[in-house]
């Protein structure tokens, strides 16, 4: 394919923009074929669950919840990569956001959808789901959860939606006659008759503004009501005040990392290095490591807390914590999950993308851990004379589990294929390239439509 | 192009912001109509109204007598009578004697059955209300309006609640009880289950199974409201007989208040010695089995273990 030297900036942005979702190798259907049977794998796993009830887990009386659990935390932890952090840089107008913000906001939106999943999978009558609307009342923190986490795939949806519109417009102009009906119905009907008029342009920007500052307080209540799943609880190790804010802060760290990981995915298999630079890196990486400055210091705060004064279950529970059953948990938390990203951040010995891409990737798999450590050992404390509870988890707990990671990332490349992933009219106008994108050339029209 | 129009005003933040504020709170209005109180199963209850009396039912357990049954050589008879008479699925144990350490060595037996709390962190946090006090202050459970989220389980400071992780495994007699929260059998799979101080017994003005099956009179059921409690042998004034023998709750200063009150000892010669040999027996399940039907192999292609 050639093109003319008269290729300015934004048309060689659409072009590269737009051209994975006009052309799939065939590595990518494989791809999709192989999280499609780990999907499939998992649901059969429930099946098998829901034929024989929950017994199939590891999970007994003394350690009730497992590995769902766990992945519920974790899921709706980097959900807040998105909405939150997106929102936040464009409240601050930070410019540098506008080729990240798009891939933040999908993380939020396929995170929650899945992380929502994994309390209705470790209900023991997933059967009566629909007793929640009909008998629910608003004292049990699990309902504050059930408010918090729809709206809050509510609004990333919207907000997700409306710097859509622009892109799904162009789109639909782009298309070209050879596209199916069914694709240009499609981009037709999400752009919402957006012909670009300056009414229009003005009624999105304020609607985008009110959704970023909406959003804000909605993520940070997602959250803490998640940890207050936990601390309304008399448990040790749950029965603390800082739980909200250390859920938050823990979330937006993960989020943080994940952003960093699929933005460098996406850099090399969607050929996006010129919009997705080192700077961008740089920057998210700044993010990584106050998010980890301060998750440090909540963490040394929570524990020392207790710690110091040893109450009797607590000291059970740090016992089990950092020498007993839960140590290598603990510690390869601690080092794999803090001492060792926050090093990789710091010193700059090696290349920065691939350095700050293996601090993310530890960054999730440590915060993983560190959300078994919340869950499981506060349950295996003794609450009456007895001994320690102990939990393994069964094949069908690892097969959901694998099944919903799968499904995270099945989605995600879906949807890679079916919106652009980097908000063309944004970086168009944050370049100043094009002000408000300019009606192509017919040249121009002719490339992309036959990329299309 | 113009770059006014993009950013907020001061004005218009604050203009929003308001707005939203105010939105949010019209929105909320209608929430406090739906702070209910924890009261599921009203009318199906099985409430019966021969007894109109308001009951504040509680139990004494007066700890320097119960030897946990090993001087009979039995498993503890208060357990016992407890599973043969509601069922109770394998591996739960609704009234569970546990030895716990004396401060001066030994040990002593500890019968603990649901602390009926009156202040139930267990009905707090329910999001359903399938869990709930009924009028005479024993916590119930509603099982076919339980979710099985084990939210309750988590919130229960004395661990006296179990789950039906499986089809519980049960005599074919069971299946004949009439269900009813008073009365939880047969026991369903998926929900949560626990002591109910045999309400259905109660109400009927019976003692609750176990302490029927004590054999050393060691239980004892109370009313608060009417000041008496009874072991089935003799009957005492209540709060006189909790003063004089220096009663007290199970982890009082969780601010549960437990309507189960322990009297420890007075010196006597209670629980056993360190070189008593004698073991605490497990409770038996005569029945058999092995606590849940269609057990499947701990791997995917197991077979069913059963």
């Amino acid at each position: 394919m050639r093109f003319g030297g008269a290729e300015n900036y934004s048309e060689r942005l659409e072009r590269t923009v737009l051209s994975p979702l006009a052309r799939t190798s065939n590595r990518y259907y494989y791809f999709l074929f192989f999280l499609a049977a780990v999907v499939l794998w998992g649901l059969y796993a429930f099946i098998v669950q829901l034929s024989y009830g929950l017994e199939v887990t590891g999970m007994r009386d003394i350690v009730i919840w497992g590995l769902y659990l766990v992945n519920f935390v974790f899921f709706i932890g980097i959900s807040h990569a998105g909405t939150l952090i997106s929102a936040i840089l464009r409240v601050t107008h930070a410019q540098w956001r506008t080729s990240v913000t798009r891939m933040a906001e999908l993380i939020t939106v396929v995170a929650i959808s899945v992380g929502a999943l994994m309390p209705i999978i470790d209900l023991g009558r997933p059967d009566r789901v629909w007793h929640i609307i009909v008998y629910g009342r608003f004292q049990s923190p699990l309902m504050w959860d059930i408010v918090s986490i729809t709206s809050y795939l509510t609004g990333s949806l919207i907000y997700l939606y409306l710097p859509l519109i622009p892109d799904f417009a162009l789109m639909r102009d782009r298309l070209g006659q050879e596209a199916s009906s069914l694709k240009r119905k499609l981009y037709t009907f999400l752009a919402v008759g957006w012909r670009n008029t300056p009414q229009q342009r003005h009624r999105l920007e304020k609607a985008i503004g009110i959704m970023a500052v909406l959003i804000i307080p909605i993520a940070v209540s997602v959250h803490t009501v998640v940890s207050f799943v936990f601390s309304m609880l008399l448990r040790p190790g749950w029965d603390s005040t800082i739980f909200g804010i250390y859920f938050v802060i823990g979330a937006i760290f993960s989020g943080i990392a994940s952003i960093i990981i699929v933005m460098a995915i996406f850099r090399k298999f969607f050929h996006l290095e010129e919009y997705i630079t080192e700077r961008h890196f740089r920057n998210l990486g700044y993010l990584l490591i106050v998010s980890l400055a301060l998750y440090l210091y909540l963490t040394v705060s929570e524990y020392l807390t207790v710690g110091y004064k040893l109450e009797v279950e607590e000291k059970h529970l740090l016992e089990i914590l950092m020498f007993g059953k839960n140590a290598l948990w603990f510690w390869s938390f601690v080092v794999g999950g803090m001492v060792m990203p926050a090093f990789l951040i710091v010193f700059r010995k090696l290349p920065t993308v691939p350095r700050l891409v293996t601090a993310s990737v530890l960054v999730n798999i440590g915060m993983w851990i560190k959300r078994f450590v919340i869950v499981i050992p506060t349950l295996e404390v003794p609450l009456m004379p007895f001994e320690f509870g102990a939990y393994h988890p069964s094949w069908v707990e690892w097969s959901i589990t694998a099944g919903a990671f799968a499904a995270f990332i099945l989605i995600f490349a879906i949807l890679a294929k079916v919106i652009p992933l980097i908000s063309i009219w944004e970086v168009a106008e944050e370049t100043g390239a094009a002000q408000p994108l300019p009606e192509p050339s017919a040249e121009s029209r002719g490339v992309v439509r036959r990329a299309l | 192009m113009q770059r006014k129009d993009k950013r907020l005003t001061r004005r218009q933040f604050i203009k929003g912001f308001t707005g939203t504020l105010g939105l949010l709170a019209a929105a909320a209005y209608p929430v406090s109509g739906l702070l209910k109180p924890a009261r599921a199963a009203e009318g199906h209850t099985g409430e019966t109204a021969s007894d109109a009396r308001n009951r504040a039912w509680c139990m004494v357990i007066d700890l320097k007598r119960c030897d946990g049954c090993i001087g009979l050589g039995t498993p503890p008879q208060c357990t016992q009578a407890c599973i043969n008479g509601h069922y109770v699925p394998k591996g739960q144990e609704w009234i569970q004697v546990y030895e716990a350490d004396l401060p001066g060595g030994g040990t002593y037996f500890m019968p603990t059955p649901c602390y009926q709390c009156e202040n139930p962190p267990c009905v707090n946090v329910c999001p359903v209300a399938a869990t709930y006090r009924d009028r005479d202050g024993v916590v119930l459970i509603d099982h076919r309006r339980c979710i099985g989220c084990r939210m309750c389980m988590g919130a229960c400071p004395y661990h006296r609640r179990f789950f039906n992780w499986g089809q519980p495994e049960l005599p074919p007699e069971a299946a004949l009880a009439e269900y009813s929260p008073l009365y939880p059998v047969p026991a369903v799979r998926g929900t949560v289950i626990k002591c109910m101080f045999c309400a259905h017994l109660l109400r009927d003005g019976k003692l609750p199974m176990c302490v029927q099956g004590c054999p050393r009179k060691v239980l004892y059921m109370g009313d608060l409201n009417e000041d008496v409690a009874s072991n089935g042998v003799e009957v005492v004034k209540l709060s006189m007989f909790l003063d004089t023998h220096n009663a007290y709750r199970y982890k009082e200063d969780l601010g549960t208040q437990p309507r189960i009150f322990y009297l420890p000892g007075h010196g006597q010669a209670f629980g056993r010695k360190p070189n008593d040999p004698r073991p605490l027996q497990p409770p038996v399940w005569g029945w058999g089995g092995d606590g849940y039907d269609n057990r499947p192999g701990p791997w995917p292609w197991g077979e069913e273990a059963r």
